[in-house]
C-alpha cells in the first residue's frame, strides 16, 4: 500500500500536471503553426516563414523553461 | 523529505543508474511526469526544427531559372472543347481549347494529392477524379473540394500557327 502524499508532494504533482497541460496547449498552437507555415510556403507565400520561426521559437523557449520548472520540482522532491 | 525516500540516497555516492532500485514508489509519479515534459518539450524543439527547415529554404533557395519556350500545339490542331497533353518543365500539363481562339494550360498535377485532372467538357472545368477537387478552367482557381492552392497555369504565347508554352504561374513550390 502507498504511503499517501504530504501537502508538498500534492501540490508538487498539481503542479507537474499544470506544466503538462501548458505544454500540451503550446503544443497544439506550434503544430497548427507549422502546418499552416508548410502550405502559405507551398503556396508561395516566403514572408510567412520569418515570423512563424520567430513565433515558433519563442514558444520553444516557454516549453523548455516549464521543463526546468519541473525538473526543479522534481529535484527538490527527490532530494 | 517525503518519505519513502531511497534509504542511500544521501549518502551514497553512486551514480543514479548504478543503484539496484534506482527509483522508488514515492518517486515514480514524479519520473513520469518529468519524462513526459522532457518528450514534449523535445517535440517541441522539433517542429521548432521544422519551421529553421523552412527559414532556411526560403533563404537560401535560388529563384528559379527563365522557362524554356516550348511548342505544344499548332492553332486549330485541336476541336473547341477538345484537350491536348504536353510534358512541360518536366511536369504532365494540359491544354484546353475554350473557344474558337482561346486556349488554356495547366498543370495535370492536382494540387490535393497530385492526382491527374481532367477536363469536364460539359461543366466547363477541370475536375480530379481521386476526391472530387474541382478547378476553374478560367484561372485554374479551386472550386471545389480538398484542393487548397489553384492548379499551376501554363502562360501561352501564339507565334504564328504555333502554341508556344513560355512559363508557369502560381500553385508550385518556389524555387523548385
Amino acid at each position: 500500500m502507498k504511503a499517501p502524499d504530504t501537502p508538498l508532494q500534492g501540490r508538487g504533482l498539481t503542479a507537474m500536471d499544470g506544466v503538462i497541460t501548458l505544454i500540451i496547449i503550446l503544443l497544439i498552437v506550434q503544430m497548427w503553426l507549422l502546418s499552416a507555415t508548410l502550405a502559405a510556403y507551398l503556396a508561395g507565400h516566403r514572408s510567412a516563414v520569418v515570423p512563424a520561426a520567430f513565433v515558433s521559437g519563442l514558444i520553444f523557449v516557454g516549453c523548455a523553461a516549464l521543463y526546468g520548472f519541473v525538473e526543479r520540482i522534481d529535484r527538490n522532491a527527490r532530494r | 523529505m517525503f518519505g519513502l525516500r531511497r534509504p542511500s540516497a544521501s549518502s551514497s555516492k553512486e551514480p543514479l543508474w548504478r543503484e539496484e532500485f534506482s527509483i522508488f514508489t514515492a518517486d515514480e509519479r514524479y519520473v513520469g511526469r518529468r519524462q513526459m515534459t522532457k518528450f514534449l518539450t523535445l517535440t517541441s524543439l522539433s517542429m521548432f526544427a521544422g519551421n529553421l527547415w523552412l527559414l532556411g529554404r526560403a533563404a537560401f533557395s535560388k529563384d528559379r531559372p527563365a522557362y524554356p519556350a516550348v511548342k505544344v500545339a499548332t492553332a486549330g490542331e485541336i476541336p473547341v472543347g477538345g484537350v491536348k497533353l504536353f510534358q512541360y518543365d518536366n511536369d504532365q500539363c494540359i491544354l484546353v481549347r475554350t473557344g474558337e481562339t482561346s486556349y488554356a494550360a495547366y498543370s495535370q498535377k492536382c494540387t490535393h494529392l497530385s492526382c491527374a485532372v481532367y477536363y469536364a467538357k460539359e461543366k466547363n472545368r477541370l475536375e480530379c477524379p481521386c476526391h472530387e477537387g474541382y478547378f476553374s478552367i478560367l484561372d485554374g482557381s479551386v472550386l471545389q473540394g480538398p484542393p487548397t492552392r489553384p492548379l499551376p497555369k501554363v502562360t501561352l504565347e501564339q507565334r504564328g500557327s504555333d502554341l508556344v508554352a513560355v512559363g508557369m504561374t502560381g500553385g508550385a513550390e518556389p524555387g523548385t
